[in-house]
């Protein structure tokens, strides 16, 4: 039977995504200004001993490469629950502005009441994310005449750089109050620790469980609005799901590594390729290998311009924007 | 062959084939069971564009349904509007009794099925996967695919005739094939009710014969089936319940040789015409009356 051969090879495809995000974990804990051997790092893993290179295992490397993997997941996953919801290949938070309306709110907030802690201004920033969410779906998803992927993802790059743009301006000017969002500015997962973890880890589970449960109706709605509502899709209410989902997992991930894009683009477009355009498996695929490219992505700013550092922000871009131009020159964008 | 005067329009009963004229125009079966399906007082529109106002309609269970009409005149509404796909502006639409928007959406989909007139297929989807699309409705969050999935996809491929085709990427497919993907997709969602939203446009006659003849065998089966369609001949000759709309009411219903005349036509369709009567069936045939250099003479056109 033919959905048998299919069903194998998606299992296999998901064991491969779950042993590269295993290695690649380990590589994120092992590189950086001090290299650890893999080894070494191994058995520092179960066995802290107080040395030096055990409490930068410990205290740095680990929550780093766990921020890593959640923001991963929840950037990734918010990408392929926009693309599924607007049929548009080119949606991902970064590049719809979602991030960037995020982390508006984020410096806004600070520079209004000087408060900086995740807890404070996670809440900007599902306030941000959530604004830019509904203005992008108006714009693009929701209507009749709706604008070309391609054209919506370009109004999208143009509010993300303007609003970057306005961040930029809010941090300089207050140098004092925005020390520790310099770098966070430009996205990164650096020292930002287990306060921050723990702070956004449970929305982004929530996100997660919350985008699974809607993969059988998006899949529903893939074949057409009218389609969807003819298998008994609840539209209406699925698509707030959808949305509210994005917007925890992209404001939960803003407000823990800043603005960081394209890692919610090319993920679920390799997920596809190898499972299908199945949302019950794109999105499992999607938790698991987003979070890959977002830990290559920072390796490879540890190791580049080494013993500096670049942010990890800079380095995805750097890696998404051929995919992202990739996407563009397909001749078949609008047939997702 | 035999030629029907404009005063005596409908095809009588001494056609080629007695058995199918008398089966048209017996009694309805449609009159003794209630119709599950059913819509009173409807006003629908798009926009500021009222289509059809105030339109009372019921849809014969058991039957073989086609719904015709002239291009924009409403029927495609009326079937959107029957399916809850277009909210009615004024008036019911009842299902089993209930108003329809009483209902959970799932289960109205458990009842009731519709193909619209342009599904999507996405990228990169196999025939299987897309017909299996097709038991959401059955489908809990956490129980997602069972045995009685499997065995309605497999009979649904059957059905429709594309078994063969379940590994084939559904973008690589012919358009006859494509339509009965998407039939096969509707009939996994295993529903008594299917509205089929003109399932025959852009299909050369072979396969609009396909199509119908597997509507047909679906009637037979117990299914209701509700089909709109624009090719009068094809209409004709597998309508048990005409429904002929103008202008987004209906004018005329029931057994086609009940209903169908050359002043219908004509009135509805502002075509003079000629009704012949199909060699086949004994159903009407329209033949357009219009100036036509190279026709021999009529001498007997009214």
């Amino acid at each position: 039977m033919t959905g048998q051969r299919l069903w194998r090879r998606r299992a296999t495809g998901l064991a491969g995504a779950a042993t590269a995000l295993a290695v690649f974990s380990l590589a994120s804990v092992a590189a950086g200004s001090n290299p650890i051997p893999l080894g070494e790092v191994w058995r520092l893993l179960f066995g802290p001993d107080g040395s030096f290179e055990s409490i930068i295992v410990h205290e740095q490397r680990i929550p780093r490469t766990l921020l890593a993997v959640a923001v991963g997941a929840a950037l990734g996953t918010a990408g392929a629950l926009m693309q599924s919801l607007t049929r548009n290949p080119l949606a991902d938070p970064g590049i719809l502005g979602i991030n960037a309306g995020a982390s508006l709110a984020v410096v806004a907030a600070v520079a209004v009441f000087g408060v900086t802690s995740v807890w404070f201004y996670l809440w900007f920033a599902f306030a941000g994310a959530a604004f830019a969410a509904v203005a992008v779906y108006l714009l693009g998803g929701a209507g009749r005449r709706s604008p070309t992927p391609a054209r919506l993802a370009l109004a999208g790059i143009a509010i993300s750089m303007a609003v970057a743009a306005i961040v930029e301006t809010v941090i300089l000017a207050d140098q004092k109050a925005f020390n520790e969002f310099r770098f966070w500015a430009a996205g990164s997962v650096e020292g930002r620790g287990y306060p921050v973890l723990w702070a956004v880890a449970g929305f982004i589970c929530l996100g997660l469980l919350m985008a699974a449960a809607c993969g059988p109706a998006l899949n529903a709605m893939a074949l057409g609005e009218d389609t969807g509502r003819a298998l008994g899709v609840h539209i209406g209410r699925t698509r707030v799901l959808v949305m509210f989902a994005v917007t925890l997992l992209a404001g939960a991930a803003t407000a823990a590594a800043g603005p960081i894009g394209f890692i919610g683009l090319g993920v679920p477009y390799l997920a596809r390729a190898i499972c299908g355009p199945d949302a019950r498996w794109v999105i499992p695929y999607t938790v698991l290998a987003a979070p890959v490219v977002l830990l290559a992505a920072d390796v490879l700013a540890r190791v580049v311009v080494a013993p500096q550092e670049l942010q990890v922000g800079i380095m995805s871009a750097i890696l998404g924007a051929p995919m992202f131009i990739a996407v563009v020159r397909r001749r078949r964008i609008e047939a997702l | 062959m035999t030629r029907l005067s404009a005063k005596k329009p409908e095809p009588g009963p001494g056609g080629g084939r007695p058995d199918l004229a008398q089966q048209a125009t017996g009694p309805s079966p449609a009159s003794e069971r209630a119709a599950r399906l059913r819509g009173s007082g409807l006003a629908v529109g798009y926009g500021d564009r009222i289509v059809i106002e105030s339109l009372n309609v019921s849809i014969p269970t058991g039957e073989l349904t086609v719904i015709v009409g002239p291009n924009a005149c409403g029927k495609s509404t009326l079937l959107r509007a029957l399916a809850r796909m277009l909210p009615a502006r004024a008036g019911l639409v009842e299902l089993d009794g209930q108003p329809i928007g009483s209902y959970p959406p799932k289960d109205v989909a458990r009842r009731l099925g519709l193909l619209p007139q342009s599904p999507v297929a996405p990228d990169g989807i196999t025939v299987e996967d897309l017909v299996a699309r097709g038991r959401y409705p059955h489908q809990g969050l956490l129980r997602q695919w069972s045995k009685a999935d499997q065995e309605a996809v497999d009979a649904a491929l059957a059905r429709a005739g594309v078994a063969d085709l379940a590994p084939r990427m559904a973008g690589e497919l012919s358009g006859g094939q494509r339509q009965r993907v998407w039939l096969a997709m509707a009939l996994a969602q295993q529903t008594p009710i299917l509205l089929l939203d003109e399932p025959t446009t852009y299909l050369d006659i072979a396969h609009q014969v396909e199509v119908l003849s597997l509507a047909r065998g679906l009637r037979r089966d117990g299914y209701t089936v509700v089909v709109v369609m624009h090719e009068l001949a094809l209409a004709f000759r597998y309508a048990t319940h005409l429904i002929v709309m103008a202008a987004g009411s209906i004018v005329a219903q029931g057994a086609v040789s009940d209903v169908v005349t050359e002043d219908l036509i004509e009135s509805v369709y502002g075509l003079p015409c000629r009704l012949i009567e199909d060699p086949v069936t004994g159903r009407p045939i329209v033949v357009p009356l219009e100036e036509f250099p190279d026709a021999p003479a009529q001498d007997d056109a009214a």
